[in-house]
């Protein structure tokens, strides 16, 4: 094996003072060598991201510090530690030797310069390249990370870029001066499937052609599984296993390993299943049931037609000039004890359609019958009441709970707004709540801050049980979840399906969860339902090109199943946005298998 | 309530506590001549056994001035800043959780308010409705409403937007409802906040009125008077003006040490 470039020994980081002091890090040690991936992984609080701090010294800004441990960098002129070095030196390191991709491409871009001026600042520092020559290097960099029209781009400012040029910006500034360490955390996490799968794959080739040594950080099993040499497994600041990736995922050693491997659903593994089944965790001790359909399936929502547009004002009589087409023509059947997903990428409508039948926005026009009582014909009156039919879980479990109210009167208030129990009867019925949902009725006092996000979705799941609804639109309620708190709520809400029968409206953009808990799917793309049937036949047998898209993105948690081989490159999804005058066409479609429908283009 | 058992909270509640007892008590307990009467001989003489904060330009003593000026000038400030809560939070909150038009109405009539200086709209009301002491609060009160509708009604955007107030409307919870639950609960850190500011504000504000002759009369004391009163005799007697200055500056940092305490003690995830 070559030499190392970078080495971690014994790397030790803690944050704040006297009694405060919280240990981030314990006792971390790998290598990374040159052409070499390695792939940190861990949930929320492992320290994974202060590891990667601390290579780049910027722990500090923090008010974290390095206690103990060697850095070893090596450079052109032999190692370094980092931990001793001073800033200066730092300085010259930073951008030269380790670049680094932060998560977030909106925001780690600044808004008021271009991209030349930004791709060009590292060239002048480490480089001392000016004028001409910077341009050239800046072109080449564009190209090397394949931008379409990187003359053009140059000139252009981060707003004008979508997302994953934003990235691929990004990490052309990372690679500017050829560095030895590329860092990247996270750098897939806020972005769609199509564009992350595009991400990884550009990493992937200049880890090749550059012979790097790349540091991946990561949350993401299929990631892992898609762009690891080695895997570093991290738990509450301490390295569980270290190994090559195919042995990490075959043969797991630790237990920590296996439970967190355990709890990731991998597409394509509930292949010749008829129905959703819960995962097999470990430590667990009962059975989990799967969810036959009904033999006499009941619909319980119909949904025709149903289109929403958002109204879009300019000029300065703030006029309506054009119309967003969030929802175009959706039209879909969930049956009673089933779960309908609604699957595709930010900006495809799946939100809005959700919160369309909830009536949370107003639909243009179309139908949504549930259980036979027409919801969108109601008055503000009646709908406050079917509204004990159908409940929602939102996404972020940290904002969906009033800091203000205790969960006690968070899980209540719905049975409050119905005046469906008063006194110690509605104390009995929450804290049945309680039970139901796995939290101990010690929290009833608690308030929402002092609850981990998995515990805080429970309540969120508590809160729409309560006035016992038919129907739950669950919208990216895992999504903000550890993976193996992703995989407690998913067992949660299929146990509760099974006992309750209940149907839930399953809105992800993740399709391997999607194939987890699914009777029925439903692929959208700019407002529309692109491909709607059985989940078998969608994921067994997807016949719309872009499901297809969607299904060759999906990495998989598998390392012999690895995708990432040529460079790939989706079509970007067009504006949904149109002129007032603008007529969709409405949707058309044929039949494939009976209730396999695939839109006609 | 630990928080107010840190030095902060002792120190915010003490000032309060120390202000308003002697709001209360001073026009009991000191004889209202001992704070109006003039002694020529000892005009402008700095502190000393028989005045310990020195004399006005009329000879009268500070301490006592000061002492029973705090009655005025609580009471005027407080009684403002409590009616422009009260009339700029129904409006604040309506706007910003109805919005639309309800929300571009009211917060027109703000923006007309607005645009007058807070003290010209003030002076205008007192001198229509005459110059007495109710009159003063309800100018002053007046005056500070469009400031307190526009923060709250920004702090009620904010809130009805969240995803906890949409969560709490899929439950079937009505508007009502929701303003007092879950609205109100989360506005509350922003309306203490700007009310102990609006505070010390009220307090300088009823100060302009009084030297323009409009709020408090002569020979009754008030911080803001004997403020204004000072400023011929800053170059000679300085104390004319620190004395009241010392008691607003006090009173506020008071206020304002009472109002952080009380918005944490209040938010249950700093409240230990």
């Amino acid at each position: 094996m070559t030499e190392a470039i970078v080495t971690i020994d014994h790397l030790r980081v803690t944050f704040g003072k006297g009694a405060d002091t919280v240990t981030a890090v314990k006792d971390v040690s790998f290598s990374i060598a040159p052409g070499e991936t390695v792939c940190v992984v861990g949930e929320s609080g492992s320290g994974k991201s202060v590891t990667s701090l601390s290579l780049m010294r910027l722990v500090e800004f923090g008010g974290g510090s390095i206690v103990d441990g060697r850095l070893t960098l090596m450079r052109k002129d032999g190692p370094i530690d980092l931990a001793q070095a001073d800033t200066t030196t730092m300085r010259s390191i930073r951008g030269r030797d380790i670049g680094m991709i932060f998560q977030e491409p909106m925001t780690s871009l600044n808004p008021v310069f271009t991209i030349e001026r930004q791709l060009t600042d590292g060239l002048r520092l480490h480089l001392g390249l000016t004028g001409s020559a910077a341009r050239a290097r800046a072109l080449q960099l564009l190209r090397d990370v394949r931008i379409p029209e990187p003359e053009r781009r140059l000139k252009q400012y981060p707003h004008e870029l979508s997302g994953g040029m934003r990235q691929r910006v990004v990490i052309a500034i990372a690679m500017a001066c050829e560095p030895r360490l590329l860092i990247a955390d996270e750098p897939t996490t806020a972005l769609d499937v199509t564009i992350q799968a595009e991400i990884l794959a550009l990493i992937n080739r200049l880890k090749r052609e550059k012979g790097m040594a790349v540091m991946f950080i990561t949350h993401d099993m299929a990631v892992v599984a898609q762009i690891a040499d080695r895997v570093v497994v991290m738990y509450r600041g301490d390295v569980v296993e270290e190994g090559p990736v195919a042995e990490i995922f075959a043969n797991p050693k630790a237990e920590y390993t296996k439970a967190l491997l355990a709890a990731v659903p991998r597409l394509g593994e509930m292949q010749g299943k008829a129905a959703p089944e819960p995962l097999r965790l470990v430590g667990q001790k009962f059975v989990p049931k799967s969810l036959p359909p009904a033999a006499q399936p009941e619909p319980l929502l119909e949904v025709k037609n149903l289109t929403t547009y958002f109204p879009v004002r300019g000029g300065p009589l703030r006029r309506h000039t054009a119309n967003v087409h969030a929802v175009e023509d959706v039209s879909f059947t969930l049956n009673k004890g089933e779960t309908l997903s609604l699957v595709g990428e930010s900006g495809c409508g799946k939100s809005s359609c959700g919160r369309s039948i909830l009536r949370l926005v107003e639909p243009t026009s179309g139908s949504v019958m549930l259980d036979r009582k027409d919801v969108l014909a109601c008055n503000p009156r009646d709908l406050r009441h079917l509204r004990r039919d159908m409940q929602m879980i939102f996404q972020d479990p940290f904002a969906s709970l009033n800091p203000y109210m205790r969960l006690m009167a968070q899980v209540a208030e719905p049975l409050r707004n119905f005046g469906l129990a008063t006194g110690s009867d509605l104390i009995d019925r929450v804290a049945a709540l309680f039970d139901r949902v796995d939290l101990p009725r010690s929290y009833m006092r608690r308030f929402p801050h002092e609850l981990s996000g998995g515990q805080r979705q429970r309540i969120a799941i508590a809160r729409a049980l309560a006035v016992n609804p038919k129907l739950i639109i669950a919208d990216e309620a895992v999504s903000a979840l550890d993976v193996s708190v992703q995989a407690q709520v998913l067992n949660l809400m299929m146990e509760l399906q099974a006992d309750l029968g209940l149907s839930f409206l399953f809105i992800s953009h993740d399709m391997a969860v999607v194939e987890r808990v699914s009777h029925h799917v439903a692929v959208m793309y700019l407002g529309r339902i692109v491909e709607i049937g059985p989940r078998a036949a969608i994921f067994e047998n997807p016949q719309h090109a872009y499901t297809k898209t969607l299904m060759l993105a999906v990495p998989i948690a598998d390392p012999n199943t690895r995708k990432l081989d040529s460079d790939l490159s989706f079509k970007p999804i067009p504006s949904p946005m149109h002129d007032r005058s603008y007529r969709p066409t409405p949707s058309t479609y044929d039949t494939v298998a009976p209730g396999h429908l695939v839109l006609r283009d | 309530m630990r928080g107010f058992l840190t030095a902060k909270g002792l120190i915010g509640a003490g000032i309060v506590m120390l202000v308003l007892a002697i709001a209360l008590l001073a026009p009991l307990v000191i004889p209202d001549r001992m704070a109006t009467a003039m002694d020529m001989r000892a005009r402008l003489s700095g502190p000393s056994l028989s005045h310990i904060f020195g004399t006005d330009q009329l000879g009268r003593d500070l301490f006592f001035r000061v002492m029973l000026g705090a009655q005025t000038s609580v009471l005027i400030a407080g009684s403002a800043v409590l009616m422009s809560i009260v009339i700029g939070l129904p409006l604040g909150i309506v706007s910003g959780y109805y919005g639309g038009v309800i929300d571009n109405v009211l917060m027109r009539l703000v923006d007309t308010l607005l645009s007058f200086p807070a003290l010209l709209l003030a002076l205008t009301i007192s001198a229509v409705l005459g110059p007495n002491l109710t009159n003063t609060i309800i100018a002053i009160g007046i005056a500070f409403t469009p400031f307190l509708a526009r923060i709250i009604r920004g702090e009620a955007l904010r809130v009805a937007q969240m995803p906890y107030v949409e969560a709490a409307r899929a439950a079937g919870t009505t508007d009502f409802m929701m303003i007092v639950r879950h609205i109100l609960p989360n506005i509350m850190p922003a309306i203490i906040v700007q009310g102990t500011i609006s505070l010390a504000f009220a307090i300088l504000a009823e100060a302009g009125l009084s030297f323009l002759g409009l709020g408090t009369q002569p020979p009754d004391a008030s911080w803001g008077l004997m403020i204004q009163a000072s400023r011929d005799y800053l170059d000679v007697a300085p104390w004319t003006a620190l004395v009241p200055g010392a008691a607003v500056a006090i009173t506020v940092l008071g206020l304002n040490m009472f109002g952080d305490v009380l918005r944490d003690v209040l938010d249950p995830r700093t409240a230990t």
